[in-house]
């Protein structure tokens, strides 16, 4: 296996703060790609959460560990193959759609475990981007896309457009959703396909009829 | 469980370091006289149980620090520091217990016992049956697991704990750990169970087997027969040597002897010893014979094999259900005997339940062995999470107090 030269995410700045805000007071949380488990911590410690965390990296689930986090070492979808339906109020996923293989089935994964899905991605569709692929013809590199494209953990890049389109196509209700430009400031969702550097949607499955 | 292991001894952990419990003495305590004998599973019943056990650290005044450790297969109640000053080495797990050490004896009292079938103290086929003034031998009761750890609850009454910190335990002291946690769930705050499994496999329940065979096989156990008379040490031999090699694993073993030969330049074309690897496996199995009992080991490894904690429980999912205790489940990446997949099993049932576990699996190359080898990973993973029950349960009986 070679090594890849790009970590996890080390403290998620700035969806930390916004997710939380998502999260309701003592809910159930689960949060894929936890990383040290700093979100779930925080939840616990402020929000009287019962918490559940699942990570790859393994330096990250000991620094999970000591962070007094408990922590499934794995595979995501594994990981939360061993929960029962509606075992979580909220199942976070932040930053790391993107980086998954079956971004669909994880989606579908985290709406059978969970009743709320929070999920951040940086947005392909941001001008910037758009412009260094049109101008450069090159991939583009930049804050929110730091890597080459032949050392990259993104596999599955998408703009908000598209994920729109994919909830749509899975009976995927959108409850919440914030935009947040490159300087940090939030963004109307009219611009935020262009303009907006990372998006965070919370879903939950559509009342079947 | 190979504890003959060549592990270097750090500095601080030999006699007098700071980070040595330094001497200790095993202390012996007798439970279960007749009439009130422990029912063991089999519906046979055992008494007078002796069990030998070692401590370390101080029982806080709430009684509310203490770590109950048990050992594996050839393990004894002597885990850390040194009985006397001419040990060459300290107790089995002395890497993780000590002054500053993850199981952090000036925190934590620790507690460790042999079990009942050993022959380290403890009341097995090689101690006197009271009823007839000569060794058990194969009248002894066939116990399992779970007898070890109802045998071993008495101590834990005895030394006046309700509830203990935590259970530790690698190999077949998981079994117990797991054991433990769900026939007396009100009675520890943690489990950690390391390198171990829910149930023995058939993979393992066959090596076993084979070993216990040769011990049977030998002239001299005469149905095990044989105190006071010369052992069935061949037989005893062969299956340490069996059972070591499934401790290790094909790539250590290749780091470690290859197909290096043994005081010898080329092959010698006769039956004597060629390779480095048998000669080590002989050293082993000798080495072995010197401090263990052949029916001891006939005894746990019946217990080991038998270990199914689904048994009269339905299931995992079953058997876990309503234990309050938080658990932290590792296994190693080469460990083929109690493989990743089996923990994973364990962890799956008890997140089903929504029972708050850790699962971290740690790369190691020296297989089952890597539970009791120095580690950086497993003591820091040891470390944190104690800490953070001790923390949690600690505010909790500060403030009630």
């Amino acid at each position: 296996m070679t090594t890849n030269s790009h970590h996890p995410r080390q403290r998620r700045r700035p969806d930390h703060e916004l997710i939380a805000a998502f999260v309701p007071e003592g809910s159930r949380v689960l949060d894929l790609g936890c990383g040290d488990g700093q979100l779930l911590s925080d939840l616990a410690a402020h929000k009287n959460c019962v918490i559940r965390g699942i990570e790859i990296n393994e330096l990250y689930v000991r620094e999970a560990i000591h962070n007094g986090v408990p922590v499934y070492h794995g595979d995501m979808l594994e990981g939360m193959g061993f929960y029962r339906d509606g075992s979580f109020d909220v199942v976070v996923l932040s930053q790391t759609l993107q980086q998954t293989l079956h971004p669909q089935q994880v989606l579908k994964e985290m709406l059978r475990v969970g009743d709320n899905a929070i999920i951040s991605f940086p947005n392909f569709g941001l001008l910037k981007t758009r412009l260094q692929l049109l101008l450069s013809g090159k991939m583009p590199r930049h804050e929110f896309l730091p890597y080459t494209w032949y050392d990259t953990p993104n596999v599955h890049l998408c703009t908000i457009t598209d994920f729109r389109e994919l909830c749509m196509m899975d009976d995927l209700l959108i409850r919440h959703e914030v935009f947040l430009s490159p300087q940090g400031t939030r963004l109307h969702a009219w611009v935020a396909n262009w303009l907006a550097g990372l998006a965070i949607f919370e879903v939950t499955r559509k009342p079947s009829e | 469980m190979a504890i003959d292991n060549e592990i270097k001894i750090p500095e601080d952990s030999r006699l007098g370091g700071a980070r040595s419990v330094g001497i200790v003495t095993t202390q012996y305590a007798t439970f279960a006289e007749p009439p009130d004998q422990l029912e063991l599973d089999s519906g046979q019943r055992l008494g007078p149980i002796t069990l030998a056990y070692e401590t370390y650290g101080t029982l806080s005044a709430q009684h509310d620090n203490a770590v109950l450790v048990f050992h594996a297969l050839s393990g004894d109640a002597h885990v850390a520091g040194y009985n006397s000053p001419d040990d060459r080495k300290p107790g089995w797990w002395d890497l993780l217990i000590g002054p500053n050490k993850p199981l952090d004896t000036n925190r934590y009292y620790i507690i460790c016992a042999n079990v009942i079938g050993g022959c380290k103290g403890s009341t097995g086929p090689s101690s006197i049956n009271p009823q007839t003034g000569a060794p058990y031998g194969l009248r002894f009761p066939v116990i399992t697991i779970g007898d070890m750890v109802k045998a071993q609850r008495y101590l834990v009454d005895y030394l006046g704990i309700e509830k203990l910190l935590a259970v530790v335990g690698g190999s077949m002291g998981g079994m117990q750990a797991l054991e433990w946690a769900v026939r007396f769930p009100q009675r520890t705050a943690a489990v950690l169970a390391i390198a171990t499994t829910a149930r023995q496999s058939a993979q393992g329940i066959a090596f076993d087997e084979v070993g216990r065979q040769a011990i049977m096989s030998d002239a001299n156990w005469c149905e095990g027969n044989y105190y006071g008379s010369a052992t069935p040490s061949a037989g005893l031999a062969i299956a340490r040597m069996i059972a070591h090699i499934t401790y290790l694993s094909d790539e250590q073993m290749h780091i470690k002897f290859g197909r290096r030969l043994q005081t010898r330049d080329a092959l010698g074309y006769d039956f004597s010893t060629d390779f480095q690897v048998e000669s080590y496996l002989k050293y082993q199995g000798d080495s072995f014979v010197r401090r263990f009992d052949a029916n001891s080991y006939l005894y746990i490894t019946k217990a080991i094999d038998y270990y199914d904690l689904t048994a009269g429980r339905g299931s995992l999912l079953e058997a876990f259900s309503g234990v309050p205790a938080e658990f932290l489940v590792v296994s190693f990446t080469s460990d083929w005997l109690y493989p990743t997949y089996q923990s994973k099993e364990l962890v799956r049932a008890l997140q089903a339940n929504g029972i708050s576990t850790t699962f971290l699996e740690i790369p190691s190359n020296y297989g089952h062995d890597s539970f009791l080898l120095p580690n950086e990973q497993l003591s820091e993973a040891v470390s944190d999470f104690v800490d953070n029950i001790y923390q949690r349960v600690h505010s909790v009986t500060g403030k009630s107090r």
